[in-house]
């Protein structure tokens, strides 16, 4: 199962403690995580379900390219680590 | 009259008494999160703020017995597969709330009622005090939405909400930039308003489009209904047949741009703005911060000066920045460089309450 792990920025708002969830892809397990914790969801993932415009995520090391669908390839002990871009100032 | 102002900054919302003679900060919420409007719900004294958190987006919280729950926020539908839209300047429009820009009560008549105006042009109604929203579909598809281009920001939206005291069913909204939208059956169906404006950024085949005009702030006189007025981009206008027709108001010293406007709610006539230089500088005029009000409709204004900066003063007070009590005596505004103010006699003169908050965004008395 790959684990989750968010920025301790968002705790401050929300909270968002490691998760783990198995899944192909960062999408499937994004999907399993937030249908445990739901009001998290719109704090990574905008009104189209994409990534949040400066918000980043990055699999074992790796930041995602598909930020829209997130089909991104995860592996069976990936770790996701869920943070905010820079570029949000 | 109120003794109460929730004051929106970039660094959190403040709750301002008034005690014995003077207005003091009472309280501080969400300290260091950017709050960028409330709705204080006079029908059941409810509470709404509209945060921007940035990187995690926009969030909406309600107020409860004891602080404030985080409630949903508007959520846009899933754009069609294989659907593109693009904005002004070619990039493809995100359906994704990316600011709430107004948020107005529905009628007396509708408890729970709550109307939200957003960026990048959604509207949407809630009818469970803000548990969930729908959105009108009807306004967003329409196929003059797609014309509606940025102007207070560089997505369009919906900063101005009014419905109408005599039937709920009837509401307009002011759009920058897009005109005035009306509808009189609760939002199955809407129609351009706001004839008579006048869009000097456009070029001239446009200049008289209504869909062209850059509302700043439009509202409504509570008691005649009939009676509107616009903060445009460009100037002032104010209509006596509930938006159908405008008629600009010219040779107002020291500026007719601006933002915000309000008007009283049993006098038609009397209304109030925070005029700057237009429109490239944005400042108050030779560092003097001012209020015009004008009480006979707009044929003449006085400007009011006691109690405000007169020397360096460089405060822009936003569309949402400017308040009035329900009785029509007490007015505050709050400006970009931290200043709050208020007035207890209609304009006549004001009390500065503290010239060191964060950015002010919005200015609302509570009931």
């Amino acid at each position: 199962m790959a684990k989750v792990i968010f920025t301790p920025n968002v705790q401050r708002h929300i909270e968002c403690p490691e998760a783990e969830a198995a899944g192909q892809t960062v999408r499937e397990v994004l999907d399993k995580v937030f249908a445990e914790n739901p009001q998290a969801r719109s704090y990574v993932l905008d009104d189209q379900s994409a990534l949040r415009k400066h918000m980043t995520i990055f699999v074992d090391g790796r930041m995602i390219r598909d930020r829209a669908r997130l089909s991104d390839s995860v592996g069976e002990a990936s770790r996701i680590y869920v943070f905010q871009a820079l570029s949000g100032g | 009259m109120s003794d109460k102002l929730l004051v929106s900054t970039r660094k959190g919302l403040f709750t301002v008494s008034r005690k014995a003679r003077e207005w003091e900060i009472a309280a501080v919420d969400f300290l260091g999160d950017n709050v960028t409007l409330t709705l204080s719900d006079r029908r059941d004294g409810t509470h709404y703020a509209a945060l921007d958190h940035g990187h995690f987006g926009v969030k909406l919280h309600r107020s409860t017995a004891t602080g404030w729950e985080e409630i949903p926020t508007p959520v846009y539908p899933p754009k069609p597969e294989g659907y593109e839209e693009f904005d002004f300047w070619g990039r493809p429009l995100n359906w994704s709330t990316a600011r709430i820009w107004a948020l107005a009560a529905g009628g007396a008549d509708e408890p729970g009622v709550i109307w939200c105006g957003t960026l990048p042009g959604g509207l949407f109604r809630s009818k469970d005090r803000g548990q969930s929203w729908e959105m009108m579909r009807s306004l967003w598809d329409h196929p003059l939405r797609k014309k509606w281009n940025g102007g207070g920001a560089d997505l369009p939206g919906i900063h101005s909400i009014c419905v109408d005291p005599r039937n709920s069913k009837r509401v307009w909204v002011g759009v920058s930039t897009g005109g005035i939208w009306f509808t009189e059956d609760a939002g199955a169906s809407w129609s351009l308003r706001g004839d008579g404006m006048r869009a000097e950024y456009a070029p001239p085949e446009q200049t008289h489009d209504p869909i062209a005009q850059d509302v700043h702030c439009l509202v409504q006189c509570p008691a005649a209904p009939r009676r509107m007025w616009v903060q445009h981009h460009n100037g002032i206008f104010v209509s006596s047949d509930e938006g159908k027709a405008f008629s600009e108001i010219t040779g107002v010293e020291p500026s007719t741009f601006g933002f915000a406007v309000v008007v009283h709610p049993r006098d038609p006539d009397t209304a109030w703005f925070v005029p700057e230089i237009k429109d490239e500088k944005r400042i108050p005029r030779a560092g003097k911060l001012v209020v015009t009000r004008t009480r006979d409709g707009g044929k003449s204004f006085d400007v009011l000066t006691k109690g405000l900066p007169q020397s360096h003063a460089y405060d822009i007070v936003y569309r949402h920045a400017l308040a009035l009590d329900e009785a029509g005596e007490r007015l505050a505004f709050g400006s970009t460089t931290g200043g709050l103010w208020v007035s207890e006699n209609r304009g006549d003169s004001w009390e500065c309450v503290s010239h060191t908050l964060p950015p002010v965004y919005a200015v609302r008395f509570a009931g």
